[in-house]
């Protein structure tokens, strides 16, 4: 059957089971959007291409299938970067199709050009410009093969408007058979075997838990390990969810801003056992002085992410769940007594906590009620900075998929368009975007995403009127010059702005109304803004000075 | 130290990019970089001349292999190789130091490409020691070069 590009693609998105689209439209992708208009395909307009590709992540992340992102060329493309800069550093799967000008005007400066393949190379796993339309079936399969194997990744495909108008037969590829492109998804048992014997033999093993656990679905494999050997679990900051923070052997988050235990028994550790971690300069702080004394086992899909950082003893490429139940089938624990004591010890010893005596709100206690309300059965996105931190100490994450956040990349004004990805996916399920006063003004136009596609998203803004962690920042090592983070005449007044949008704006300035305003929150079947008036120079703690070694940190100590 | 590797990729629109581009955004050091078909029109190779320790490479090729156009990485060291380059290289002569000139042109493996009154052009495939040597010999006795092109190394598997 002969179809135009525009109807090949949203027929191969189809075939691929797309559950949403997250788009904006333009001149060149108008063939595309008419084909949209009568498909039965979700689409949801956002306000702003850089929420669609946030968006797309945060349906990515909460489902796990592949996010699908669409915008115009030119400007639409290149508001598209950040989100698919931030959904590469996560290793989030993505598909991001953008318009392009004309074949033969490509190279033109033609209006509204951008050579987007060449501006996305360093940050997609991979991006196609298509060059015929007979190509655009086969291109379209490959992408979301590239996308969601090995280790994911945001895929481009640059589709120019005559090939979106062009026929072509429309055959969907069944299989992809790619020579150059061949992940490695089983462990070498040779390596898995010696990895047993080091557990076997180790007194102070940690496992260090990263995003890789979630993405290859290995929460069961991992807590069998745990629980088998009795070993404490460490995860990153993409890792939480994927060991349940409520069991006593959670050591919580490592690294600048982990947990104190965490980051001690790290130091003492005699093996470390990474999964699906990448020793990231804010998990490892100081390398030299990381895991000192440890032997390393790294288990990892990418092999470039082996030994990149620290030296590892012994390296197993694959993936996460499938070199877990092959682990968990051969290995006997070790003796873990006396370590687990200690650790314990080090957990009385250092708990995570924050001053909680004044009248004014803490962000850390309003985050502890969210918990209080949800228990842990909510999907928790993130902005950037003093929220995420919070976010990321004071809930307890006990299910992957419900902590999104951006990790690598840090991008602000990433929680609100992730946290509308997450609501469309699970139009039922309790989402929250804790965030702060800085963050949500990147993105807070999307309040009319939400409110029109009648997304109850609960927004917690942890306002502190300040860029609370450069403020940090500054406090601590810039003698309190607060160059242009405090916001002196104010921000904007968040009740009415959600108010305008049609929104539900709620501010909250006393503790005790905390835990009611989050309660109506949930009930409340439209977005809301919670806009909680907390702390202004309350500060992240524990914390790892950039470039020290992770066990001297300061603050928030016993 | 340096490293010679050499990188089959599909033959496809951007591949060049990709891979100078993958050097620069990770600050690794290229020397030099040649590329051509293969025997399989649909296949290109990349011999790529890095400057590094064995950590870097290790990286190099690492990083290499994730560019899903990549086919095959491999590095030549302790593997019996040839590797060559060719330099052209036209240096300005007078009547006096000519005769000179072609004396040390006579003693190495390269040829004379064309001759004038004031330069003398010279064609050299040789590996990068027999390159250097030459130019040394050159320069040892003051010969300006006014132009020099070399293609980068070549190399293969025996």
């Amino acid at each position: 059957m002969k179809l135009k590009g525009a109807n090949i693609l949203v027929e191969s998105l189809i075939k691929e089971k797309v559950g949403a689209v997250f788009g904006y439209p333009g001149g060149v992708v108008l063939p595309i959007f008419d084909v949209l208009y009568d498909a039965p395909l979700k689409f949801i307009l956002t306000r702003h291409e850089q929420a669609a590709a946030h968006a797309a992540d945060g349906y990515a992340r909460a489902t796990g299938e592949v996010g699908v992102c669409l915008a115009t060329s030119g400007p639409g493309a290149t508001n598209l970067v950040t989100g698919i800069a931030t959904a590469y550093m996560d290793s989030v799967p993505m598909v991001a199709i953008t318009g392009q000008v004309k074949t033969n005007l490509i190279g033109s400066d033609a209006f509204q050009e951008a050579d987007i393949t060449g501006i996305t190379r360093p940050i997609t796993k991979h991006n196609y410009l298509v060059k015929d339309v007979n190509e655009l079936a086969g291109i379209i399969k490959e992408a979301f093969y590239v996308a969601r194997s090995g280790r994911p990744g945001p895929v481009l495909i640059d589709l120019p408007v005559d090939i979106t108008l062009g026929e072509a037969e429309f055959d969907y590829p069944k299989k992809v058979n790619m020579r150059s492109y061949k992940p490695t998804f089983s462990g070498h048992p040779g390596q898995i075997k010696k990895a047993a014997k080091a557990i076997k033999d180790s007194h102070k093993p940690v496992i260090y838990a990263g995003g890789g656990i979630i993405i290859s679905g290995a929460e069961e494999e991992l807590f069998k390990l745990a629980k088998k050997a009795l070993i404490p679990v460490t995860t990153t900051l993409l890792g939480m969810g994927g060991f349940p923070e409520t069991d006593p052997i959670s050591l919580k988050m490592l690294g600048m801003h982990g947990t104190a235990y965490a980051n001690h028994a790290v130091t003492e550790s005699d093996l470390i056992i990474a999964i699906g971690a990448r020793f990231d300069d804010r998990v490892t702080g100081k390398l030299d002085e990381f895991a000192p004394n440890a032997k390393i086992i790294h288990i990892d899909i990418d092999p470039s992410s082996v030994s990149k950082n620290v030296h590892v003893h012994i390296p197993i490429v694959g993936d996460a769940r499938d070199v877990l139940q092959k682990l968990n089938n051969i290995i006997k624990a070790p003796d873990t007594s006396k370590w687990l004591e200690r650790i314990a010890h080090l957990k009385k010893q250092y708990p995570l906590k924050y001053d909680d005596t004044g009248d004014i709100i803490k962000p850390q206690y309003v985050v502890e009620q969210i918990y209080e309300a949800t228990k842990g059965d909510a999907i928790i996105t993130t902005e950037v900075g003093q929220n995420q931190m919070w976010a990321a100490q004071f809930y307890k994450y006990t299910l992957p998929r419900t902590f999104l956040s951006s990790g690598g990349l840090g991008t602000m004004g990433y929680g609100f368009p992730a946290a509308i990805g997450a609501q469309v996916a699970y139009p039922n399920k309790t989402v929250f975007d804790i965030a702060g006063d800085g963050s949500i003004q990147m993105n807070i136009q999307e309040l009319a995403t939400a409110v029109i596609n009648k997304l109850p998203v609960n927004i917690a803004i942890l306002n502190n009127c300040c860029l609370g962690m450069v403020r940090q920042w500054q406090e601590l090592f810039y003698k309190k010059r607060y160059s242009h983070t405090c916001f002196v005449s104010g921000c904007p007044d968040f009740v009415k702005l959600a108010e305008a949008y049609g929104a539900v704006g709620i501010r909250v300035t006393k503790k005790e109304d905390v835990a009611p305003a989050i309660k109506k929150a949930i009930e409340t079947k439209n977005t809301v803004i919670l806009d909680f008036i907390v702390e202004n120079e309350e500060n992240v703690f524990p914390m790892v000075p950039a470039g020290e070694a992770i066990n001297r940190m300061i603050g928030g100590m016993a | 130290m340096k490293h010679t590797i050499s990188v089959l990729v599909e033959n496809k629109f951007g591949v060049l990019a990709r891979v100078a581009g993958l050097f620069s955004a990770r600050g690794f050091n290229i020397s030099s970089l040649a590329v051509g078909e293969t025997e399989d029109p649909s296949v290109s190779r990349m011999t790529i001349v890095v400057k590094g320790d064995d950590k870097i490479l290790e990286q190099v090729k690492k990083q290499l292999n994730k560019l899903i156009d990549v086919i095959y990485v491999k590095d030549y060291i302790r593997k019996e190789h040839i590797d060559k380059e060719l330099i052209l290289l036209k240096i300005e002569v007078d009547k006096k130091n000519k005769t000179k000139a072609l004396n040390i042109i006579k003693k190495s493996p390269a040829s004379i490409v064309k001759t004038t009154a004031d330069t003398i052009t010279i064609e050299m495939t040789g590996t990068q020691d027999d390159i250097e040597k030459l130019l040394a010999a050159l320069e040892g006795k003051n010969f300006r070069i006014k132009e020099m092109v070399r293609t980068g190394r070549i190399a293969m598997e025996l």
